[in-house]
């Protein structure tokens, strides 16, 4: 038996070597399925729980066109879950139960979502820095070797580059509208900078999961390499708006022709994904509100369906 | 068309009715009782301000006074909105939310329906895009009205009640005033007193079918919205709504 299991597992390497994809009716190791089925749930969780921050703009959003273009985009980030969740269905787990993790507290989900919306250039900000990191992640794991969850972030990314522009926009438009506008830009990347930076993980010398993940390539880079490709690209963006990047330590290494960042606040990382940043409290309370609040509609719907369906037997 | 005054009046009130009911619907964005319900409330939400945006653009060309869309929508008082009471309703719950809609999509899908025919080119056109988008509406609300009304007890009751505490608003839905049947004399109006007759004949059979009691005939109906005496919702709606233009006159968005 364990001989058989060796033989499968060795098969299985050699497939990923090759470059092919795994598909759910595939054999897959137990701990493949299990680190896909974590992290393809966190990222689901992570589009639902990223509805919230934005979702509290939207009736103050302060021109119709951004009204509509925001609602769209918390509507996409639903319809993300959404295809997120089905994706990990594939692996055997119901949406039900990651829902009840989520809930229970037992699931994470992005940290960058456990800090407040203060302003409207927050809206912008989330879209270019934070869709601008989930989208140099997701482009790099859209390769990856599990078929469903590949295929899910093709189509994500496609809307992900849309929000991002769509970011973008707003902090050009508020920069161009004045000194007030540019502040108010200046005053939210203050606050989102290092959060942004935080999405990217721990340091490689302590991400444990790291090495097994990159061979079965359900990782294809490494957290370092992935932030630093996000900093270069947005800094650069950053000084052609004349925006200033909240760190002192920030120089250009002519060398590698890189930027050189201080030291990431790895206690406040540490607190937020624990369960203590500003809004983790509030996030999960409004799930949880959503989700108490909504059980008697559920119910209806079950009991519908139910006397739906004899009262067909009973017609037939 | 020969009295620009008359038609931007008459363009806003619908404009209106299509934002304060988006703006109501895009409230539950991110707390749906279901993920099918975020998207699909988003949906329809998008749908009415979209439509309520295409009208507004074609007002302010109406009333030509350089104005844009915005401006009539972040810059006027609740006092001068002139949509139906019904649409400014808070959400309540998710009965209180559909039971509006329901009251709302099965009267608009009607009247857009005749707008279609409006003399009024713009007006026929956006028209005739919005009735493919309230029938979906329509279908989805009256599903619910079902799900609802012959689920549980629970919502059996959450469902009555909603109804029961909407219905006031319904009489609003089918006054037509002097400007509109003026409107209408042109061509221009669709005539929603007309409606009643088909409107109650749609909703009895939904009503009927979900096991939910039509209120009294005689109920006292409220009304004021098309004059602009709202309930005192609306002030809150567009205070929310409102806040960044006022507070910062001098950005732009």
């Amino acid at each position: 038996m364990s001989e058989n299991i060796a033989n499968l597992e060795e098969q299985f390497n050699r497939r990923i070597a090759n470059g092919e994809t795994i598909e759910p009716k595939d054999w897959m190791p137990e701990k493949y399925r299990k680190q896909l089925m974590r992290l393809i749930s966190q990222h689901a969780h992570s589009e639902i729980i990223g509805m919230l921050p934005e979702g509290n703009w939207i009736t103050r959003a302060p021109t119709l066109r951004r009204k509509l273009a925001l609602l769209a985009k918390v509507q996409d980030e639903a319809g993300h879950g959404h295809y997120l969740y089905s994706s990990a269905e594939t692996l055997g787990i119901s949406r039900e139960e990651m829902y009840d993790q989520l809930l229970q507290g037992k699931a994470k989900y992005s940290s960058i979502f456990n800090y407040p919306t203060l302003t409207w250039a927050d809206m912008g900000m989330i879209g270019w820095l934070v869709d601008g990191a989930a989208i140099i992640n997701q482009t790099t794991m859209a390769k990856c070797s599990y078929g469903p969850y590949s295929r899910a972030l093709l189509r994500i990314c496609k809307e992900e580059n849309f929000h991002k522009k769509q970011g973008m926009e707003i902090i050009a438009t508020l920069i161009a509208s004045g000194l007030k506008g540019k502040e108010m830009v200046q005053e939210s990347l203050n606050r989102f900078w290092w959060p942004t930076l935080m999405m990217f993980g721990p340091h490689d010398t302590n991400s444990p999961n790291s090495a097994e993940m990159m061979k079965w390539k359900i990782k294809l880079k490494s957290n370092d390499e992935l932030r630093q490709r996000f900093i270069d690209m947005t800094v650069e963006q950053a000084l052609e708006w004349g925006l200033t990047i909240p760190d002192p330590k920030l120089k250009f290494n002519g060398k590698i022709r890189s930027w050189e960042t201080g030291e990431i606040d790895w206690e406040e990382f540490n607190r937020v994904i624990n369960g203590n940043g500003p809004c983790n409290h509030e996030r999960m309370g409004a799930r949880r509100t959503a989700h108490e609040n909504g059980s008697w509609v559920r119910e209806a719907a079950r009991a519908y369906e139910e006397k739906q369906r004899l009262r067909n037997i009973s017609a037939a | 068309m020969n009295n620009p005054p008359q038609l931007f009046e008459y363009l806003i009130r619908i404009a209106d009715d299509r934002l304060i009911l988006g703006h109501r619907l895009s409230e539950w964005c991110g707390h749906a009782p279901l993920l099918e319900e975020d998207i699909a409330l988003a949906n329809i939400g998008l749908d009415c301000i979209g439509q309520a945006n295409n009208l507004y653009t074609v007002a302010a060309e109406v009333e030509g006074k350089k104005r844009s869309a915005d401006d009539i929508v972040f810059f006027r008082e609740a006092v001068e909105y002139k949509n139906l009471l019904l649409v400014e309703q808070p959400n309540k719950d998710f009965a209180q939310t559909l039971v509006r809609q329901f009251l709302y999509d099965s009267f608009g899908l009607l009247y857009f329906d005749a707008l279609q025919q409006s003399a009024f080119q713009p007006l026929a056109g956006i028209a005739q895009k919005a009735v493919k988008e309230l029938r979906y509406h329509f279908r989805h609300s009256s599903q619910w009205i079902l799900r609802l009304g012959d689920g549980t007890d629970e919502s059996h009751q959450r469902t009555q009640e909603a109804l029961n505490s909407l219905w006031r608003y319904t009489g609003e839905l089918f006054e037509s005033d002097s400007l509109e049947q003026q409107l209408h004399s042109e061509g221009i109006a669709a005539l929603s007193s007309g409606m009643k007759e088909e409107w109650d004949k749609i909703v009895t059979e939904i009503l009927n079918k979900a096991t939910l009691q039509i209120p009294s005939s005689e109920m006292h109906q409220q009304t004021g919205g098309r004059k602009g005496q709202h309930t005192e919702h609306l002030g809150h709606l567009l205070a929310e709504m409102q806040i960044l233009q006022r507070s910062f006159p001098d950005i732009k968005w």
